[in-house]
């Protein structure tokens, strides 16, 4: 399943969920993308680490095809999430969204109520019965491990929470409508360090029901939550592997320049 | 020494400023007073609320009043689903194309139009081609297209304010375009789309050139009794008795108190909107 030539530390028998191969990305006419190849693993934390302007988020944003807002995007070579085409004309982007969450660098709550909130997903996608969308938003809160700070203020205005609280009210809000696969990009970059820490932790919760992609700018926060790591630089992949590999011992001069600082 | 003169003209410029912005404000509060002054004495309940007699020259304005509100109404039907439509379609869904640069274009050149051609225009089409008549329909209709653009522009801007961050959350978690408009985009902008569509609809309200042609009758001392129907409107009923009326230099009361309560039914408007975007500021916060 897993090419050993491309991969040769990854397990051989890890299931990949996400395939991409040769992809380019272009806005307008810049080429932002050049001949991405990259397999992510199910249930696993892959960091796409790299310095700004290197194309990873555009990457991220490919992949539940959230660039399809940018007007005169285009995106070329093919993406497949559990073995289907994401970008053929028939894809339901809908679905597709579903099954792919999001979580953005600034937190977004809507100026509504926290239950609101994390109902939101739930209720566009149909669900109706008040005690359904209540077991939901329950179920969302508690695996974002915001419950216990919000349960008794349910009704109250989610623009009240703090910035760390916002951001856990916006992952429940993403896991409400059922992902399998998490997208964040660079969640914690708004954040002071002790929300930081909470959100680390949480990945580190989610990852044994969840396939996570995220994007960060910190390297530290790479390593300590991430499984395999990416290192892009001038929208090309220059390197995949498993973190700690990354991280001690890189195949390439560029990915050990940019771990060790010498620039970025 | 060179600081000390770039003082004296920061001072003199300051101070020009000054002087224009308190010749606007004298302005304005001249047209008041006068109005208020020379008003107020004829302002009584029965002016309000009774038919005018003797083509106006005495007895009340209460056709006028129920005329211009009609018109208002009528607008506002017309107008408003017109105007958020377009204004939605711009925001929203409009690339940057030359067709809705042609669109855009059009929007800006309609606010430029005078309002006596707007009249004139409502006469060909309203009033004549689709046989509507001299009617509350035909002066709606002509009063609506005068304010489409001012709605448009106002509900764009309003829409535009809405920041990206509750766009992208509704789309990634699966929100079709209308979805994500509907519960995250138009919620947040009504206030602002109401406001600024009602002070336009209170200016076209004070409008006579539209109506002229379209909707107002010199002197109907009844009410109407379907949209079909002509009324007397207050910017009209104001042109005549001051221009047009044998009696003009007698009746100078009855001229300031139409005038006085055409301005308090525009104030009112503007009063409305602000009270709106008040309450709905205090409801969505971010």
């Amino acid at each position: 399943m897993v090419e050993q030539s491309l991969y040769p530390n990854y397990p051989q028998d890890l299931e990949m969920v996400i395939t991409a191969s040769q992809v380019d990305f272009f806005y307008g006419a810049t080429q932002a993308l050049f001949d991405i190849s990259l397999l992510i693993p199910a249930k696993h934390v892959t960091a796409l680490i790299g310095p700004s302007g290197c194309g990873k988020s555009t990457f991220l944003r490919c992949l539940n095809r959230m660039n399809d807002t940018i007007p005169h995007s285009r995106v070329e070579g093919e993406i497949s999430i559990n073995q289907k085409d994401i970008y053929t004309p028939d894809t339901d982007v809908v679905e597709l969204r579903k099954e792919v969450g999001m979580v953005f660098q600034k937190s977004n709550p809507f100026p509504k109520s926290i239950f609101d909130n994390v109902a939101y997903g739930p209720r566009i996608h149909g669900e109706k019965d008040p005690r359904r969308l209540a077991e939901i938003v329950e179920q969302s809160l508690q695996q974002a491990a915001i419950w216990d700070e919000v349960k008794d203020r349910l009704h109250a205005n989610a623009m009240g929470l703090s910035g760390g609280q916002q951001q856990r009210l916006c992952i429940a809000r993403a896991l409400a409508v059922g992902p399998k696969i998490l997208l964040m990009d660079e969640p914690a970059s708004a954040l002071d360090p002790k929300s930081t820490m909470r959100i680390e932790d949480l990945i580190g919760e989610l990852r044994t029901n969840y396939t996570i992609v995220i994007v960060t700018h910190n390297m530290q926060q790479a390593a300590r939550v991430s499984d395999y790591t990416a290192f892009f630089y001038e929208g090309r992949l220059i390197e995949c592997d498993a973190t700690p590999k990354i991280f001690t011992n890189p195949r390439q001069k560029q990915t050990e320049d940019y771990i060790t600082g010498r620039f970025g | 020494m060179k600081t000390k003169t770039n003082n004296t003209a920061d001072t003199l410029i300051l101070l020009a400023l000054r002087l224009i912005t308190y010749a606007i404000v004298l302005v304005i509060g001249y047209i008041l007073f006068d109005i208020v002054k020379n008003g107020a004495s004829a302002l009584n309940w029965q002016f309000v609320s009774s038919f005018p007699r003797r083509s106006g020259a005495a007895g009340g304005i209460f056709p006028a009043i129920v005329g211009t509100l009609y018109l208002v109404v009528g607008t506002i039907a017309v107008s408003l689903p017109l105007g958020i439509g377009g204004a939605i379609y711009l925001a929203e869904y409009a690339d940057q194309g030359r067709f809705n640069t042609t669109i855009r274009l059009a929007i800006v050149t309609l606010a430029g139009v005078p309002s006596i051609v707007f009249g004139l225009f409502g006469l060909g089409i309203f009033v004549l081609f689709c046989g509507f008549g001299p009617s509350i329909l035909a002066g709606s209709l002509t009063l609506a297209c005068m304010v489409l653009p001012t709605i448009i522009v106002a509900s764009e801007e309003s829409l535009r304010a809405v920041p990206k961050g509750f766009r992208d959350a509704s789309l990634a978690l699966g929100a079709t375009k209308w979805e994500m408009i509907r519960t995250n985009i138009l919620p947040y902008s009504l206030s602002g789309m109401i406001t600024g569509s009602i002070l336009g609809i209170g200016r076209a309200a004070g409008e006579t050139a539209p109506i002229l042609l379209t909707v107002a009758a010199f002197f109907l001392p009844r009410l109407p009794k379907s949209i079909f129907d002509q009324v007397m409107a207050l910017p009209y009923h104001l042109y005549i008795l001051a221009t047009q009326h044998p009696e003009a230099d007698r009746i100078r009361p009855m001229q300031y108190g139409t005038a006085l309560i055409l301005l308090l039914l525009v104030l009112g408007l503007s009063l409305g909107a602000i009270l709106i975007r008040t309450h709905f500021r205090k409801k969505f916060r971010w």
